[in-house]
């Protein structure tokens, strides 16, 4: 099956055994969009690399800024201001509404409705995308965290657009809920498809939704409280049996509580600095050492690991990307269902192929 | 550092014969690693992802990185006694070629113990070209599989006992491993008219200049 | 009953479909593209354009001095600069080198920001303009200095928030080299004062304390 992805996920090729119609092996092949962009971040400064960051996983542009640029912080010992936490946070909150919806509607898509809940989706999309644009410069490739801070500051007439964003969005989230969640077609697609115990999802390193899917509570912004997150009271939500209903319905619930953090976040946000006078981004050269910084990106854990050897360039730059290592078990949710529901299983696992690829 | 020298001191205790050592991170991260060797990788990661003390298991990130051959230079003091008997220190500049070598780096977590800081195992192979093998611990965390396989695709580390071991990134029939420091770019110039100095050097050299009875013949 | 999620579905579509008719303001989010524009916000980023103080000299009224450092920091390396032998006053009047050439591939331009955030001299600034095509891949793409030159007033018009910050920025320069030269100007002043002075209690030197004498008591 491929390259093309069957929803244009993106170019994915899976070779598939059958018998009948029934998955009996499944080998999963990358690469088509491989730019190595690990080679890249090698051979450029260390400010270079953050735009190139954007084009990894496209739909969470700022997460990846974000997780980024708090390795960086880490391996050269660099402080956030207040504000700028708040605002990572606002992002990075963000961000999730933005990549859940596109997984939603894509994964309709995948079940065969043609593009009616996609465009839903992208209708609400839309309209934190342009606030992106407003504020960033970009809709998409945002380029906005910067060692040490952001680069812009919000007006208090971009902070009120999120906030009455934030506040409609229940309303949308209701009606995406009757039209969707409760439809025949979709309990019989997804109830029982592609589920997975979570010995297994532990085992092979899945993170994010997939894995709470599965009933398994961990989530890095309790476990590791980076930058201000043990200020905000948020569940985690929990799956129960690990397949793809569970998935689809944790990402709506998952909104739910995303929407939470950003309320406070916007009702307690400072004034201040964005970004720390000490820290500097033009011709760093951190200190010789190592650092993983990581972050629960909307689709896993987004890691970035990088080895300075005291010069303007890192000696190793190495990404985690969650989408690929999500993919290690897509053989053994897809063995022993049909080809049809091998698309949806793919789809609720929520790939990106410029982050599986890289 | 406390944590790892902790658990450096229990492994030690508890597999006398392994060959362990810390690699210390100078850095403000201070994440300090714990290199194993070939024989023991193995048996230490299963009894550390089993034991309930640790509980590490939660593979997340698997590293290839290109130590390559490095310089380095120390004084050394010696002692010179004269013929009259008396002794003078000599301070000599000495230049060793430590040989590279490649790493594998394993960032490990608990999702039991909810940790947050890494525990980091490094395995080394022994040099930079023909011996480049070290264990695989798929076998211990599934999550190894498809980055082993990278680090086997962009620096050709082998993993002995691993699964499925074949390229993962760039295609079947491709030969150089690109990640390491050395590769070189295969010359696959296209005529693209640019005034940048390093492309116009790269198309001077994809197309060299013709000699006057080729262009004779052309015309 | 079977079937009733489905029909909840379709009721809430056939709402929005309506809704376009009675409520177009809520329900209606498309713009028709070419006869209307979305509004775009102020900080839109697409490619860089040069800026030049005066439209009718924009030659001698390019702040550009060429000092490369977008040309280094450009993470695809899509800008192109040729340092001039001669110089030119910039807008304060200090004698300063230019671009001969300047040439930003487009091609190659991924309008990330970076230039315009690292320069120092307000030079370099983000377009708005995304209607752009062009007929030749190579050539077409390829924006020279000449094109590159927007004047101020255009930046005032597509950003005027960061354009009155890089103004006042500018004005402060100038003012601050204004002062530099008027003091260097009365230090010349005061020298030559001076100097005269010298000259003049040479020659008598007894009135000059007394007047020094009077002046410390007023004060």
């Amino acid at each position: 099956m491929g390259p093309q992805h069957p929803s244009t996920h993106g170019v994915f090729r899976m070779n598939v055994a059958l018998d009948g119609e029934t998955i009996v092996k499944l080998q999963p092949v990358f690469g088509y969009l491989h730019r190595n962009h690990e080679k890249l971040g090698e051979n450029t400064g260390y400010l270079q690399s953050m735009p190139y960051t954007d084009r990894l996983d496209y739909l969470c542009a700022m997460t990846n800024n974000w997780a980024y640029a708090l390795s960086v912080e880490k391996l050269a010992g660099f402080e956030v201001p207040e504000r700028a936490e708040y605002l990572r946070i606002i992002m990075g909150e963000l961000t999730r509404l933005v990549n859940h919806l596109c997984l939603v509607g894509f994964l309709f898509n995948d079940l065969g409705t043609s593009f009616t809940p996609l465009l839903y989706a992208f209708r609400e999309r839309e309209k934190i995308l342009d606030l992106f644009e407003a504020l960033s410069g970009s809709r998409m490739m945002v380029n906005y965290q910067r060692f040490g801070g952001c680069r812009v500051d919000p007006t208090p007439e971009w902070l009120d657009a999120v906030r009455a964003i934030v506040d409609r969005f229940p309303r949308f989230l209701d009606e995406y809920e009757t039209m969707l969640t409760g439809n025949e077609i979709l309990l019989a697609r997804t109830q029982g498809v592609g589920p997975l115990s979570p010995e297994l999802a532990i085992n092979a390193g899945l993170t994010g939704p997939v894995l709470r899917a599965t009933g398994v509570d961990y989530d890095i912004r309790k476990v590791d409280r980076y930058g201000i997150y043990d200020r905000f009271d948020f569940r985690v939500p929990l799956g129960d049996h690990g397949d793809t209903y569970d998935r689809y319905m944790l990402r709506i619930l998952e909104m739910r509580e995303t929407l939470k953090i950003l309320q406070q976040a916007l009702r307690d946000i400072p004034a201040g600095d964005i970004i720390a006078p000490k820290a500097k981004s033009r011709g760093l050269r951190p200190p010789a050492g190592e650092a993983y910084g990581r972050i629960e990106g909307p689709k896993g854990e987004i890691g970035f690991y990088l080895i300075s050897d005291g010069s303007a360039q890192p000696y190793r730059y190495r990404v985690r990307p969650p989408s690929f290592v999500n993919l290690t078990v897509l053989e053994d949710m897809c063995i022993g269902t049909t080809i049809a529901d091998a698309v949806v299983i793919l789809g609720s696992i929520d790939i990106v192929l410029g982050e599986v690829d890289r | 550092m406390s944590s790892t020298a902790e658990l450096l001191d229990h492994l030690r205790a508890r597999f006398p014969d392994a060959t362990l050592e810390l690699v210390e991170n100078p850095g403000p991260a201070a994440q300090h690693g714990l290199r194993l060797d070939h024989t023991s990788a193995r048996l230490i990661a299963t009894y550390l992802r089993e034991d309930p003390a640790w509980q590490l298991d939660y593979c997340s990130n698997v590293s290839g990185v290109d130590w390559i051959d490095r310089e380095e230079t120390e004084k050394v003091t010696t002692t010179v006694t004269a013929e009259d008997g008396s002794t003078a220190e000599k301070v000599e500049k000495v230049t060793r070629t430590i040989p590279g070598y490649f790493e594998v780096v394993y960032h490990l977590y608990s999702m039991a113990r909810k940790t947050s800081e890494p525990v980091i195992l490094r395995l080394r192979t022994a040099n930079r070209t023909d011996d480049t093998v070290v264990p695989s611990l798929t076998p211990v965390w599934r999550s190894c599989e498809f980055q082993e396989r990278e680090v086997y695709d962009l620096y050709g580390v082998s993993f002995t006992d691993h699964p499925d071991l074949r390229r993962i990134l760039m295609w079947d029939e491709f030969k150089d491993h690109p990640m390491r420091k050395d590769y070189v770019e295969p010359d696959d110039y296209e005529y693209e008219p640019t005034p940048h100095a390093t492309v116009l050097e790269r198309a001077a050299k994809h197309y060299p200049p013709a000699s006057p009875a080729e262009e004779g013949s052309q015309s | 009953m079977l079937g009733s999620g489905i029909i909840k579905g379709l009721a809430v579509t056939a709402k929005n479909f309506f809704g376009t008719y009675t409520k177009p303001e809520e329900c209606m989010t498309t713009v028709s593209y070419p006869e209307e524009q979305a509004p775009i916000g102020e900080h839109y980023r697409s490619f860089p354009f040069l800026v030049c103080d005066d439209e009718e000299k924009p030659f001698d009224t390019m702040r550009c001095v060429s000092c490369t450092i977008c040309e280094k920091e450009c993470p695809p390396q899509c800008i192109y600069i040729v340092k001039s032998k001669d110089k030119k006053p910039d807008h304060v009047g200090k004698p300063q080198f230019y671009p001969v050439v300047f040439d930003i591939d487009t091609s190659v331009c991924m309008s990330c920001g970076i230039c315009a955030e690292v320069c120092p001299f307000e030079s370099i600034k983000m377009d708005k303009d995304f209607e752009i095509a062009a007929t030749n891949r190579f050539e077409g793409l390829m924006l020279h200095r000449d094109t590159l030159l927007k004047p101020n007033s255009h930046y005032q018009k597509i950003r005027p928030t960061d354009a009155a910050v890089s103004d006042a920025n500018l004005a402060q320069q100038k003012e601050a080299a204004a002062k530099k030269a008027a003091a260097a100007e009365a230090k010349k002043a005061a020298a030559a004062k001076a100097a005269a002075e010298a000259k003049k209690a040479e020659t008598a030197e007894a009135p000059r304390a007394d007047a020094d004498k009077s002046s410390s008591s007023d004060a």
